[in-house]
């Protein structure tokens, strides 16, 4: 059952019903905003006095780096998961 | 006797009623009003220990009403309306007086004083959950139920037998701090700790809430797990062993969420990683860490309620939540997709949404405690609890590739479940004050500051970067149709494996028995035929003659013995 079709059969949505967000140009300026977002919450870091008890935390740009790698590992490590866990749909199915 | 009743009784006496009413607008007034009637009668109770029963030699506290009772209590009728409107539209009655049961008990059970009656309303809220599984009417969400009803009995029987032990140790039945130095402590915690769905226990949370029915998930999502939450803060605030559980609970979750097809499914796995947070709470144990359970658990009810309403007016009008199929929706279901966004937002904790404020407590608690691992997990597991709950839930169901659904938007009474429980998710998160106020211990805490705020942005925007990366460079892993093994397999694979084969050897023995038990019949039977039966040395007709002459020679024998 599994993979017999593709779940998405390129399915190209009609031109009357294409919004804003359909045009790959305004989700690229979307991920620009981001980027600049994400530079901006690290060259303010330096003067934002942290009170925490942990060395690490007074790091300069400790959160930014921790969230961004702590994901990238996470999504790597469920990859690899699949490898070992992954059956198919019906695979509990008598 | 019992002058005061349990505001968990006012739900469950008053579901019996709905079958009986005429007509989906009565039904449905009637149903709305219950957790009116049942919240106003809560708030005109003091506090104290009320509704005592003699039983025996023990005393039941049938009602008991303190700060801690009362944020669950609030939080529990709350959710209770919010999942009636969700429901409204439901024709099918028994999914309304299952889901009214179910909460009542859970509400009964929070404001039970005693073990007996915690154990009695602990059983109910087992009992009467499984119908919003079954309610579903296919054979996998019967199969799931089983397992689940087996699973949630379970850690009642569990929890009697601690409670047996704990009276016999120390002849009280009162439901206070009870401590892991006892075999009856330690039983006890087993009991909460499979409710509470704790590492390795809790896999019947991600196997049957997602074959509930669209409003049987929204129901099940608040109650079970928090009255777990709860029974912990009561019986075991500040045992340290709760923080080690606690963090692994906030941790693997998420790994399964990122590669999970069934957007339900996926919700369920970061409910596990949000009970986490509370668990580390009630281990940390200090007011700080408790007043933060309860405060996590009250936000969370209301986030993890709109998230799975967002999934279930999804799953109700396309007719599937699965990952793989979606994409595209917000065209179909802008409201709903508006609703799902705040959600979560609220559970990745964003600054001015209801989570920020609530696990801000937790957080600050494991840091002010010095635990450093600790807390560097749950960092860990608020980054990804935003990947895969903030960011891929959304994402997948409502944007990314252009599907090709087309629905309705969800139906209204959704709409305004959803809309309700968003603007608490707000509502918290810009003023939490009043939520504060309700806490167990005073609150000395300001979340909005300036440092805060940032280092909680600078984490989820990175997260969000890493989304990004990973999805524009193609390395992301697609949603596929597919199962992924977790500790069910245990008891699906090797456990039927092992059943069938029990059976087998059961029947092989039975077989066995049954035969020699003939063949030994037959062979007395044939000797007795042999002997006895028409062909038989016993059972042949002799003639008279020779009747008389053996009678002839007995009476001569007995002649000549009597003359020697």
């Amino acid at each position: 059952m599994a993979a017999d079709h593709d779940p998405h059969p390129h399915f190209e949505t009609p031109p009357e019903e294409r919004t804003w967000i359909d045009e790959p140009k305004n989700v690229d300026r979307i991920v620009w905003a981001l980027y600049a977002v994400c530079g901006l919450l690290v060259v303010i870091d330096p003067f934002i006095h942290k009170h925490g008890p942990f060395e690490i935390e007074h790091y300069w740009g400790f959160y930014a780096i921790y969230g961004f790698v702590g994901c990238v590992g996470l999504v790597l490590a469920a990859k690899l998961m699949r490898v070992f866990l992954m059956r198919p749909e019906d695979y509990y199915d008598e | 006797m019992m002058s005061e009743l349990n505001p968990g009784i006012i739900l469950i006496l008053g579901a019996l009623v709905v079958p009986l009413l005429p007509g989906k607008l009565l039904r449905g007034i009637y149903m709305l009003v219950l957790p009116v009637i049942a919240f106003a009668y809560l708030q005109s109770l003091p506090v104290g220990e009320m509704g005592q029963i003699q039983l025996f030699d023990m005393t039941l506290v049938t009602l008991r009403i303190d700060k801690l009772s009362l944020v669950f209590g609030y939080i529990f009728l709350i959710a209770t309306l919010l999942g009636v409107i969700y429901a409204l539209h439901v024709g099918d009655w028994y999914q309304h007086v299952a889901g009214l049961v179910y909460a009542g008990s859970a509400i009964g059970a929070v404001f039970a004083g005693d073990f007996i009656t915690l154990f009695v309303f602990w059983e109910i809220t087992a009992i009467s959950s499984v119908f919003l599984v079954w309610a579903s009417r296919n054979s996998s969400a019967m199969a799931s139920g089983l397992r689940y009803l087996i699973i949630q009995v379970g850690s009642g029987v569990i929890l009697l037998a601690g409670v047996l032990f704990y009276f016999r140790d120390t002849g009280s039945i009162a439901f206070n701090a009870i401590g892991i130095e006892t075999f009856a402590g330690k039983l006890i915690l087993i009991a909460f700790g499979i409710k509470c769905a704790f590492p390795l226990l809790h896999n019947w949370l991600q196997d049957a809430y997602p074959e509930a029915t669209v409003t049987g998930t929204v129901m099940l999502s608040a109650f079970t797990t928090k009255l777990a939450v709860y029974a912990l803060a009561r019986g075991y605030a500040g045992t340290e062993i709760l923080i080690p559980i606690g963090a692994v609970m906030t941790a693997f979750p998420i790994f399964y969420a990122v590669i999970e097809n069934d957007l339900r499914r996926v919700l369920a796995y970061s409910l596990n990683n949000q009970l986490g947070f509370m668990v580390v709470g009630i281990g940390i144990g200090t007011e700080l860490a408790l007043n933060g359970t309860a405060a996590h658990a009250f936000c969370h009810i209301l986030y993890k309620a709109l998230l799975f309403m967002s999934m279930g007016a999804v799953l109700y009008r396309v007719g599937t939540v699965k990952g793989s199929e979606l994409g595209g929706l917000y065209r179909s279901m802008p409201w709903t997709t508006a609703f799902c966004i705040i959600g979560a937002a609220s559970i990745s904790a964003f600054p001015l949404f209801s989570g920020f404020i609530s696990k801000s407590l937790i957080m600050s608690a494991a840091m002010k405690e010095g635990h450093f691992w600790v807390w560097l997990t749950l960092l860990f597991a608020s980054a990804g609890v935003f990947h895969h709950s903030g960011i891929k839930i959304p994402y997948f169901a409502f944007f990314a590739h252009d599907s090709g659904k087309r629905c309705k938007e969800a139906p209204t009474n959704m709409l305004i479940a959803m809309a309700i429980a968003a603007a608490f998710c707000i509502g918290l998160g810009v003023y939490p004050d009043p939520l504060y106020a309700l806490l167990p211990y005073d609150v000395k805490y300001v979340p909005y500051t300036l440092e805060h705020v940032v280092t909680q942005l600078q984490l989820l925007l990175f997260s969000a970067l890493a989304f990004t990366v990973l999805m524009r460079t193609g390395i992301y892993p697609p949603e596929l149709r597919s199962t992924n093994l977790d500790t069910d397999w245990f008891y699906r694979v090797p456990g039927r494996h092992l059943a069938t084969f029990a059976n087998r050897f059961r029947s092989l023995t039975w077989e066995w028995l049954a035969d020699t038990a003939v063949r030994g019949a037959t062979k007395i039977h044939d000797a007795l035929y042999r002997h006895h039966g028409p062909e038989g040395l016993f059972g042949r007709t002799w003639p008279t003659g020779s009747m008389a002459f053996w009678t002839t020679v007995t009476l001569g024998a007995v002649v000549i013995l009597s003359y020697l």
